[in-house]
């Protein structure tokens, strides 16, 4: 049944057929992954990925989700997902011309046909087992979780909706022909994907979060840098895109931006499915698999770079612009959000290399990453307010300083309140990180509440990107607060007996046991006092699972809207006490909602109707002001 | 300034705070980045006097101890030629045992015991740290010469 998706893939320029390949890509890859969730809901234990990551006693919810719980399934996904892009773009770009859509389509079906060829050679998930298996060997515990079923498709379908910006960039490269309206078709599928991936990263974020233990939202993990890393090239693609249709400039820019955030979305994968990185996302090491995707690594990422050698040059721009301008502030953002960029990739290749290099196994950690990613972004989150009511190439800033310095006076005062009144540690950080979140906040208020007071229209770009923005502000003072105010403390505590984190108390009341669908578990009760008064009791587990037989801890948290209180379970060190890992979390949500809140202004800007108007585009002018509020979509 | 000069000083500028920028990073790289030691080495005096590094090997079989109802445990961690005692003082990891592969951060204390700031145990029966897995092959071809 595979083998039927070959021949229909291979590319093709008769540009009438495309639609119907894509057509037909897309069927035969929806009939693949349809037997695969049917083989899982089936329990057809004659199927090995099945019988690895299956088992009679796992829920039916969890099954569908164990498709993409291991490497094949997943690449599964993923070539599903590229398929779904790009039947996307043939329905939405019909207006477009024919031969520049064509050559796009041509190189998604180049990409999905290495994925394709590498997961027949490498990773087909049908493979049989003879006989069949009695029962399966289950699905890894730390993934029976909900956020298994949403977490791999947002994130895929971020990472490859960055394939939709790369396949633009190079069909432009080969016609040697870059405008404004390219720009414009660009933007959607871009600002579209970059919001999925904030969504997945955000979730898997979340996930790590509640469901390991781990107690924090961030750490640095190679496989989190990894899906960050686009994330950041994404978000510096969708600015520069801004500056490219709206004034025709960093064209070649934009154009790099797009390989190398596509090129980064690829090298992830290489890092987590070949078995270089270790860690929760690799299931299986296998050389094979990483010499295949460094090959295509290579072959992909080398052609778009020599094809934009051989090709930027030609697309010169010429307009100028003022250093305080909106472009440089755009080009700003671009490059410390590059500089980020760049840092990741260093401290998450350096142990590669320096093992590669037989210079001893070296590991980098926070205390490498977070002083290094805050040097770039606090300035970035500096300049957000100032660069969104700058005016395009003009360079005086006197017209947009009162809102600027208003809000920078507002924002001030609140932060000191706040630090103050709620927290009042010694840390410098979490003044200044709420001072730029509630600047950021304010200030992209500003924009919307004034057109709406004047009773102007609100184009989905602009209130997408205020709402972008507030949701980035909201995202600052959550990591700021839960970075430099959280309270964490692991303790032996006998029953009865309480730990003292801040204002509340954490009182141990013992322990019974507890059954889940496919699990047996010990259940402890933790009562949370503040003030003498209740505020919460805590049921965190420790489980075990009866077919892998290992124990997982299940952590509970109870969320107020300013904090959250956590514990996960040790063990019992005798005595009939336990060893247990308390942590009080202030704002740790606003990370979360703040992500949630940037993928909603990423899908507005994104719907935007002006995308629409697929007509090669005339930059027209109604009113210079109007033009310049309009394009802050950036 | 024409607009010649003024691309020049953008350009001057920008070259200057990537400049900063990758400076500072590598400064930050070389101050904190850990290293593997195994116990081979840590016996050998490898490790620097007062040097965070990461220990990997086995958890020797019945050396983990704990007084009841503390949290507090010691435990040594071995590659089969030497062996480090280890105090940690936080909740062990779910996969941590005995006779398993770990990995823990920390320093050497001045009684020659090493105190864990994290312990990582392995993420499932079939993953071994990789150090640690490299480490114990070299220490069987090593013995077996």
């Amino acid at each position: 049944m595979f083998g039927l998706l070959g021949p229909v893939l291979a590319q093709q320029r008769y540009v009438q057929a495309v639609p119907f390949a894509v057509a037909g890509q897309f069927v035969f890859t929806v009939l693949a992954m349809a037997s695969l969730v049917n083989a899982f809901v089936q329990m057809d234990f004659s199927v090995r990925y099945v019988a690895e990551n299956a088992n009679s006693a796992l829920p039916l919810f969890f099954r569908v989700a164990a498709v993409w719980g291991a490497h094949e399934g997943s690449l599964l996904l993923w070539i599903l997902v590229l398929s779904l892009w790009t039947v996307a773009v043939t329905l939405r770009s019909r207006a477009l011309p024919k031969r520049f859509i064509a050559r796009v389509l041509g190189i998604m079906g180049l990409l999905s046909f290495g994925f394709l060829l590498f997961t027949l050679a490498t990773s087909n998930p049908f493979l049989r087992l003879d006989p069949a298996a009695p029962d399966g060997r289950d699905l890894n515990p730390v993934l029976q979780d909900f956020a298994l079923a949403i977490h791999p498709p947002m994130l895929y379908t971020g990472y490859v909706g960055l394939s939709v910006a790369f396949a633009f960039a190079c069909a432009a490269m080969i016609e040697g022909q870059l405008d404004q309206a390219w720009a414009r078709w660009t933007r959607p599928w871009t600002t579209l994907a970059w919001a999925f991936l904030t969504a997945g990263i955000a979730l898997g974020s979340w996930w790590a979060y509640y469901e390991l233990g781990w107690g924090g939202f961030w750490f640095w993990d190679p496989v989190e840098n990894a899906s960050f890393m686009p994330w950041l090239v994404a978000t510096a693609l969708i600015h520069s895109l801004a500056v490219t249709d709206k004034r025709g400039l960093f064209k070649s820019w934009t154009l790099l931006l797009a390989i190398t955030g596509f090129s980064l979305s690829l090298l992830g994968t290489f890092l987590v499915r070949s078995g270089v990185l270790v860690s929760v996302h690799s299931f299986a090491a296998d050389p094979a698999r990483g010499i295949f995707i460094l090959a295509f690594l290579v072959i992909v990422i080398g052609g778009a770079l020599t094809l934009y050698a051989w090709r930027a040059p030609l697309l010169r721009s010429s307009a100028g612009f003022e250093l305080t301008s909106r472009e440089s502030f755009l080009l700003f953002n671009n490059i410390l959000l590059v500089i980020a960029a760049a840092v990741i990739f260093g401290g998450t290749m350096a142990p590669m290399i320096s093992d590669a290099l037989g210079q001893g196994a070296l590991s980098v950690g926070p205390q490498y990453f977070n002083p290094t990613f805050l040097l770039p972004t606090l300035p970035l989150l500096a300049l957000v307010s100032v660069g969104m009511h700058a005016n395009w190439k003009r360079g005086n800033l006197s017209r947009t300083q009162r809102p600027v310095l208003a809000t920078l006076v507002l924002a001030v005062a609140l932060a000191l309140a706040v630090w103050m009144g709620a927290y009042g540690t010694g840390s410098l950080m979490l003044p200044v990180g709420l001072g730029l979140g509630m600047w950021i906040i304010l200030s992209s208020l500003v924009d919307p509440i004034d057109r709406l007071r004047r009773g102007l229209s609100l184009s989905a770009g602009v209130l997408g990107m205020s709402v972008a923005h507030i949701g980035l502000g909201m995202l600052t003072l959550g990591i700021a607060v839960v970075q430099t105010a959280s309270i964490e403390r692991d303790s032996a505590l006998s029953v009865g007996q309480s730990a003292q984190l801040g204002a509340y108390s954490f009182r141990f009341d013992g322990v019974e046991p507890a059954e889940g669908a496919n699990f047996n578990a010990t259940q402890a009760k933790i009562t949370v006092q503040r003030d003498g008064t209740d505020v919460a009791v805590l049921q965190p587990q420790k489980r075990n699972y009866w077919v892998q037989r290992n124990a997982m801890t299940e952590a509970s948290i109870k969320t107020l809207w300013n904090h959250d209180l956590f514990v996960a379970m040790g063990e019992d060190v005798g005595k009939g006490s336990w060893s247990l890992r308390m942590q009080v979390r202030p704002l740790i949500q606003f990370v979360w909602f703040g992500a949630i809140i940037m993928m909603l202004g990423g899908i507005i800007a994104g719907l935007d109707r002006r995308y629409r108007q697929l007509k090669p585009v005339v930059e027209q002018e109604p009113d210079a002001v109007g033009d310049a509020a309009e394009a802050r979509t950036a | 300034m024409t607009p010649r000069r003024r691309r020049l000083v953008l350009v001057l500028g920008i070259i200057a705070g990537v400049a900063v920028a990758g400076g500072l990073a590598l400064q930050a790289f070389r101050s904190n980045v850990t290293f593997f030691f195994d116990p081979t080495q840590v016996a050998a005096g490898e490790v620097k006097q007062g040097q965070r590094f990461r220990l990997g090997g086995m958890v020797k079989e019945g050396s983990l101890v704990r007084q009841a109802g503390e949290l507090e445990v010691r435990f040594a961690v071995t590659d089969f030629k030497r062996e480090v005692p280890v105090v940690y003082r936080n909740v062990l990891p779910d996969l941590f045992r005995e006779g398993a592969g770990v990995v823990a951060h920390g320093r050497l204390q001045a009684d020659g015991s090493f105190l864990a700031d994290e312990v990582l145990a392995k993420h499932d029966e079939k993953y071994m740290p990789p150090e640690v897995a490299r480490s114990l092959k070299k220490g069987e071809t090593r013995s077996g010469m």
